[in-house]
C-alpha cells in the first residue's frame, strides 16, 4: 500500500483498507499505532462499544494482525517443532491458539494457526516473527512468507453476530463450530472472491473473523454497516476490546508478558507454564523448541504463576503491586491487566504471582492508587484469586448459534 | 604404514558408545572411552581411519599426507598416555627448522640458534627477535592451561567452572602488570601492526605473520590475527614446541592410534558411513548406517564437524531453533588448499641447504604480499601470487617416494571454497600450473622434475574428508569461535542439547591441527555423563 507519492519514511504508520470508512465513523478521532498500522482506539465511547460486544454485534478491524503463509511438504512438522501444541492433530479447516518459545522455554509470542489444507497454514501473530520463523525453517521443506498486506480482516463479535452475518448473506454459518473455518461467497455486495470465515475471536463471546482481499474490504464493511443498522452493530476500537479480552482471560503480549525476544533483564521472560498455558504444551508429540527447558521447569515447578483476581471495590487495580499482608510488607506479585467488568459486575485483574503456592481461593492485597481530583489516595484492597475466564457465556459454543 | 587399518566386523550387539568418524580425535576419544570401561564402536566412512591425518598414494609410488602434513600440536602428555611410541608411531624428523624462502637466494632461518642470515639483513631485527619470541611465548604459556581442559561454562554456580576460570585468571595475573597490559593491548590486534612495531625486514615479518593466518580466513591486517598466532603457539607449546614428521606421513600416526584403540578393545569399522543419528525418547540411541544397518548405543560421539553432526546426521527437528541458528552461523569456509607434487629429483631452493629442506619452508615474502593474496579470496578469486607452507617429507622418509624421487606437500592459501566465476573443474589445472610456476621461481628447475601434481581445493577437502566448507579446523578458529563458545554455546563442553550425543572433533575446543585434545576431553565428559551440563549451558 506504499506509493511513490508517499514513501515509507513519510508514512510511518500504514492505513488499513478500512481506514477511510473507520475515520468517517470515528467521532473522537482516537487512533493508536498497532503493528505498523494506525488503528482506532475509540470510535464513540468505550462503554457503548463494549456493550456492542456483549449485547449485540461489534466490528473490529483486524488487518494489522501479522499473517504468515506457511506451506510445503514439511509444513506440519515445521509448525510442530515451532509451537508447543500438537499441530498434527489440527485437521484442515480448523484453527488453534498456540504459543511458541525460545530455547529457554520462554514465550516469544502467541497466535492462531489456521490449517488451510494438508500442507498449507496461516499463522496470525501480534508481532513480526519472520526471522524466528526462517531460523526455525532450517532443515524443513517449507516456505514462509509474510502476507499481512495481502489479507484484510474484520472481527465480528457478539451474541447477534451469527444472525447478522447470515443476514449479510454468508452461508454455512449455522454449522461453523468454534475454531472451524469455512468459505462463503458474498455476491450480493459485489464481492466475487470467496471470503474465509473462522469462528474465532478475542472476546470470549460468540464471534467470527472474516478474511478477505484488501480490494473487497470496503464492500464487506459497507454491507455489514447496512445490515447492522437495525441490529445495533457498532464498529469498536481497541479499548473496548481490551475489556472483553480481560473478561475472557486472554493474554496480551507485551502487557501480560514480554516476548522472550525483547526482554533485556534476567527473569522477565515468561514460560507457558508460568502463564497458566500448560494445556497448550504437549510434551508427548516429539521435540519442539523449548521442550527440554520446559520439561526441566515442569519437574522443578514454575517459579511464578499468572492468576485471575477478583478485587473488592470498583476501582481497577491498574499496575497494582500485590502483597501477602494488608500492611504491604511482603510483595507477592503484580497486576498485569485490570478492568471493571461491566458484565460480571466484578473488579477483575490478571496478575503475575511470584509465589506460585498462593493459588485459587486465597487472598492477597492489592495496592491501588486513586486519583480524586488530583488528590491521590492509596488503598489496600482485598483480592481473591479466582479461576479464569471471568466471563464465559454458553452462547460462545452454541451450535447452531442463537438467532437473535 | 599407510595400509588401511584392519577392519573388524562388529557383532549385532549394543555398544556403550559409538564414535562417528575415525579421525585422530575419534580414535583418541574411543581409546579413552574403552580404557574407561566402555564398549566402543568406531564407524569410519572412508576405507581407512585417520580423517585429515591420512597418507595416500596420489601418483603411482608417491605417497603423501593428504590433508594435515605436520605433527606439531599433539600434546606430549597425550602421546605418552596412549603409548603411541610402542604402537608404531615413529618420528622420522623432529625439531624441523622453519625457513622463509626468498627469490633473491638469501632465505632466512627462523631458528633462534641460527640468526646469522637475519642479522645480515637487519641487526636490529636479529637483536629484538628473541625478545619478541619470549614475550609471545610467555603469553602462550599463560593461555596454555585452557588448551588441555574442558572449557568452563559461564554463569553457573558449579565449582568446576569457577575453578577453571579462576585458574585461567591466576595464570594471566601471574604475568604481572606490564605483561598483562600488553596482552590486553595486542590480543585483538592485527599481526601486521604488532610485527611492524618490532621488525623492519619484510621477509621476516612475512614468515612470522604466516602462522597468524595459516588455515584461517584472516589476512595479516585482519583484527584478531595476533590472537590466532598466540593460540597456535600455546597449542604448540603444549606439544613441546617442535615440528615433526611421523614415519609414513600423518597416516602413520593414525595407524598407531588405531592400533592403540584396538588394543584397548575398540571395534573399528571402515567403509561404514553413517546416514543419521537415531533418537529415542529424546536421547541419542544409536546410528543408522548408509547401508541400512542400525547399531544402538548408549552414547553417540561425533567426530564430524558441528554442521554435519547437527544439521545432517541429527537433523534440526531434534534441536531448538535458537541452537540451530547458532550452528548455521558457525563460520566454516576453508581457505586453504593442499598441493601434492611428485618430483623425480630433490628440488633446489635458492640459497637453502639440504638440512633446511627437511624442515618447513614458508613462501610468504612480506606481509603486503600475504595481504594482497588474501584480497583475492574475499571476492571468490585465487591470487596470482599465493602463499605456501611447504614440506618435502620424502627427504626424511624414503618410503613415501620411489628411490631418488621425492614428494612435495604444501598448504596453499588463499584458495576460496567457491569461485566467483567458473568452477574448480575448469580452474584447477590453471591454478596448479600457477602454483608450480610460483615454486619454480624459488626453486629453479622444479617444474621440469614434476612427475605428477594434485591440487585439493577446499571443495575437494570437503568431499574427501567430509568437512563442511573444507575447513580443516571444522570451524574457523577466531576469538568469537573459541573456548566456551566453540563451536556454539550449548555444545562447548562436548555434550550437546540432545542427551547422549557428544562432539569430539576439531569443531570443538581446542580446535583442529592434529591435536587429539578434543577427543580426550570429549571422552572425559562422556565418562562424566555431562550431557545435562551442556544442555543447561545453552
Amino acid at each position: 500500500m506504499l506509493t511513490e507519492a508517499a514513501p515509507h519514511y513519510r508514512q510511518p504508520l500504514l492505513k488499513t483498507p478500512f481506514h477511510d470508512r473507520a475515520r468517517a465513523l470515528c467521532q473522537v478521532d482516537s487512533f493508536i499505532p498497532w503493528a505498523g498500522y494506525t488503528t482506532v482506539d475509540v470510535f464513540t465511547t468505550v462503554e457503548q462499544e463494549y456493550f456492542a460486544i456483549r449485547n449485540s454485534t461489534s466490528v473490529y478491524d483486524l488487518t494489522p494482525m501479522v499473517k504468515y503463509r506457511i506451506a510445503g511438504r514439511d509444513a506440519t512438522r515445521f509448525l510442530n517443532r515451532l509451537v508447543t501444541r500438537d499441530i498434527a492433530k489440527l485437521r484442515p479447516g480448523r484453527v488453534a491458539y498456540c504459543v511458541w518459545c525460545d530455547d529457554r522455554g520462554q514465550i516469544i509470542d502467541d497466535g492462531t494457526v489456521f490449517r488451510l489444507g494438508e500442507t498449507e497454514y496461516r499463522l496470525c501473530t501480534g508481532e513480526r516473527q519472520l526471522t524466528w520463523l526462517l531460523d526455525s525453517a532450517v532443515g524443513f521443506e517449507v516456505a514462509v512468507s509474510e502476507v499481512t498486506e495481502d489479507i484484510a480482516a474484520l472481527s465480528v463479535q457478539g451474541p447477534t453476530s451469527c444472525a447478522l452475518l447470515k443476514a449479510l448473506g454468508l452461508e454455512g454459518m449455522d454449522y461453523l463450530k468454534p475454531f472451524d473455518l469455512g468459505y462463503s461467497h458474498l455476491p450480493a455486495w459485489g464481492v466475487e472472491a470467496p471470503l474465509m470465515v473462522s469462528r474465532t475471536g478475542f472476546t470470549g463471546d460468540l464471534g467470527y473473523e472474516i478474511w478477505m482481499r484488501p480490494g473487497d474490504a470496503e464492500r464487506v464493511w459497507d454491507g455489514l454497516m447496512e445490515v447492522g443498522r437495525e441490529r445495533a452493530l457498532r464498529p469498536i476500537g481497541s479499548r473496548a476490546l481490551n475489556i472483553a479480552r480481560i473478561e475472557a482471560g486472554f493474554l496480551l503480549p507485551n502487557v501480560d508478558f514480554v516476548s522472550a525476544g525483547q526482554t533485556l533483564r534476567v527473569g522477565t521472560g515468561r514460560s507457558p507454564l508460568e502463564l497458566g498455558l500448560a494445556w497448550l504444551v504437549d510434551f508427548e508429540k516429539g521435540h519442539f523448541t523449548g521442550r527440554r527447558a520446559l520439561l526441566a521447569e515442569k519437574s522443578r515447578g514454575p517459579r511464578r504463576l499468572l492468576v485471575g483476581l477478583d478485587i473488592e471495590g470498583t476501582k481497577p487495580a491498574l499496575n497494582a503491586l500485590l502483597y501477602a499482608d494488608r500492611s504491604g510488607k511482603r510483595q507477592v506479585g503484580s497486576v498485569t491487566s485490570a478492568t471493571w467488568s461491566p458484565t460480571t459486575k466484578r473488579n477483575i485483574a490478571l496478575a503475575m504471582m511470584d509465589a506460585p503456592h498462593i493459588t485459587t481461593g486465597l487472598n492477597v492485597w492489592a495496592e491501588i492508587y486513586l486519583n480524586r481530583e488530583l488528590v491521590w489516595e492509596r488503598r489496600m484492597a482485598r483480592a481473591r484469586i479466582v479461576e479464569r475466564p471471568f466471563f464465559a457465556p454458553e452462547r460462545r459454543r452454541a451450535l447452531p448459534p442463537g438467532q437473535y | 604404514m599407510s595400509r588401511p587399518a584392519p577392519v573388524v566386523a562388529a557383532s549385532g550387539r549394543k555398544y556403550d558408545c559409538i564414535v562417528i568418524g575415525g579421525g585422530h580425535n575419534g580414535l583418541v576419544c574411543a581409546t579413552y572411552l574403552a580404557r574407561g570401561g566402555r564398549s566402543v564402536l568406531v564407524l569410519e566412512a572412508a576405507e581407512r581411519v585417520g580423517g585429515g591425518a591420512v597418507t595416500r598414494e596420489f601418483s603411482p609410488g608417491f605417497k603423501v599426507s593428504a590433508c594435515a602434513h605436520l605433527l606439531h600440536l599433539m600434546p606430549e602428555s597425550l602421546i605418552r598416555e596412549l603409548s603411541l611410541g610402542t604402537h608404531g608411531l615413529h618420528i622420522v624428523a623432529d625439531r624441523m627448522p622453519t625457513s622463509a624462502l626468498s627469490e633473491d637466494g638469501y632465505p632466512l632461518s627462523l631458528d633462534l640458534a641460527n640468526l646469522d642470515a637475519l642479522a645480515a639483513r637487519s641487526s636490529s631485527d636479529a637483536a629484538v627477535y628473541p625478545t619478541y619470541l619470549a614475550l609471545l611465548q610467555r603469553f602462550a604459556a599463560a593461555l596454555q592451561p585452557m588448551f588441555e581442559a574442558v572449557p568452563p561454562r559461564l554463569g553457573t554456580d558449579s565449582w568446576h567452572d569457577r575453578l577453571a576460570l579462576l585458574r585461567l585468571g591466576l595464570r594471566l595475573r601471574a604475568l604481572g602488570r606490564r605483561d598483562m597490559r600488553e596482552l590486553l593491548r595486542i590480543g585483538g590486534m592485527c599481526v601486521q601492526d604488532l610485527l611492524d612495531e618490532y621488525f623492519e625486514t619484510p621477509l621476516l615479518k612475512g614468515a612470522l605473520g604466516f602462522d597468524a593466518v595459516l588455515g584461517s580466513n584472516f589476512g595479516p591486517r585482519s583484527p584478531g590475527s595476533v590472537f590466532t598466532l598466540l593460540y597456535r603457539m600455546a597449542a604448540a607449546g603444549a606439544a613441546g614446541g617442535t615440528l615433526a614428521l611421523p614415519s609414513g606421513g600423518l597416516g602413520g600416526l593414525s595407524d598407531a592410534l588405531a592400533k592403540v584403540a584396538i588394543h584397548a578393545g575398540v571395534v573399528i569399522r571402515t567403509s561404514a558411513p553413517v546416514e543419521r543419528i537415531l533418537v529415542r525418547d529424546d536421547r541419542a540411541a544409536g546410528v543408522l548406517l548408509e547401508s541400512g544397518e542400525s547399531v544402538s548405543a548408549g552414547a553417540v560421539i561425533s567426530n564430524a564437524d558441528p554442521k554435519t553432526t547437527f544439521l545432517r546426521l541429527l537433523g534440526a527437528e531434534y534441536l531448538d531453533a535458537g541452537f540451530v541458528r547458532r550452528v548455521t552461523h558457525v563460520r566454516s569456509r576453508g581457505l586453504a588448499a593442499k598441493l601434492h607434487i611428485a618430483l623425480d629429483d630433490l628440488p633446489v631452493f635458492r640459497g637453502l641447504d639440504e638440512a633446511a629442506l627437511r624442515g618447513r619452508l614458508l613462501l610468504a615474502p612480506s606481509l603486503e604480499y600475504i595481504e594482497r593474496a588474501f584480497n583475492h579470496s574475499k571476492y571468490g578469486e585465487f591470487s596470482p601470487a599465493p602463499i605456501f607452507e611447504i614440506t618435502l617429507p620424502s627427504s626424511a622418509d624414503s618410503s613415501l617416494a620411489p628411490a631418488g624421487n621425492h614428494v612435495l606437500s604444501a598448504v596453499v592459501q588463499y584458495v576460496p571454497y567457491q569461485l566467483a566465476t567458473g568452477s574448480w573443474e575448469q580452474e584447477r589445472a590453471r591454478l596448479t600450473g600457477l602454483l608450480i610456476d610460483t615454486l619454480d621461481n624459488y626453486a629453479p628447475g622444479l617444474s621440469e622434475s614434476v612427475v605428477a601434481a594434485e591440487l585439493l581445493t577446499p571443495e575437494d577437502l570437503e568431499r574427501e574428508f567430509r568437512m563442511t566448507g573444507g575447513h580443516w579446523h571444522h570451524a574457523e578458529l577466531a576469538l568469537d569461535q573459541f573456548l566456551m563458545v566453540r563451536p556454539v554455546p550449548g555444545a562447548a563442553q562436548y555434550g550437546t542439547p540432545l542427551e547422549g550425543l557428544y562432539l569430539c572433533g576439531a569443531g570443538t575446543h581446542p580446535g583442529g591441527g592434529v591435536m587429539g585434545v578434543a577427543g580426550r576431553n570429549a571422552a572425559r565428559q562422556v565418562l562424566r555423563g555431562a550431557a545435562a551440563r551442556g544442555r543447561r549451558a545453552a
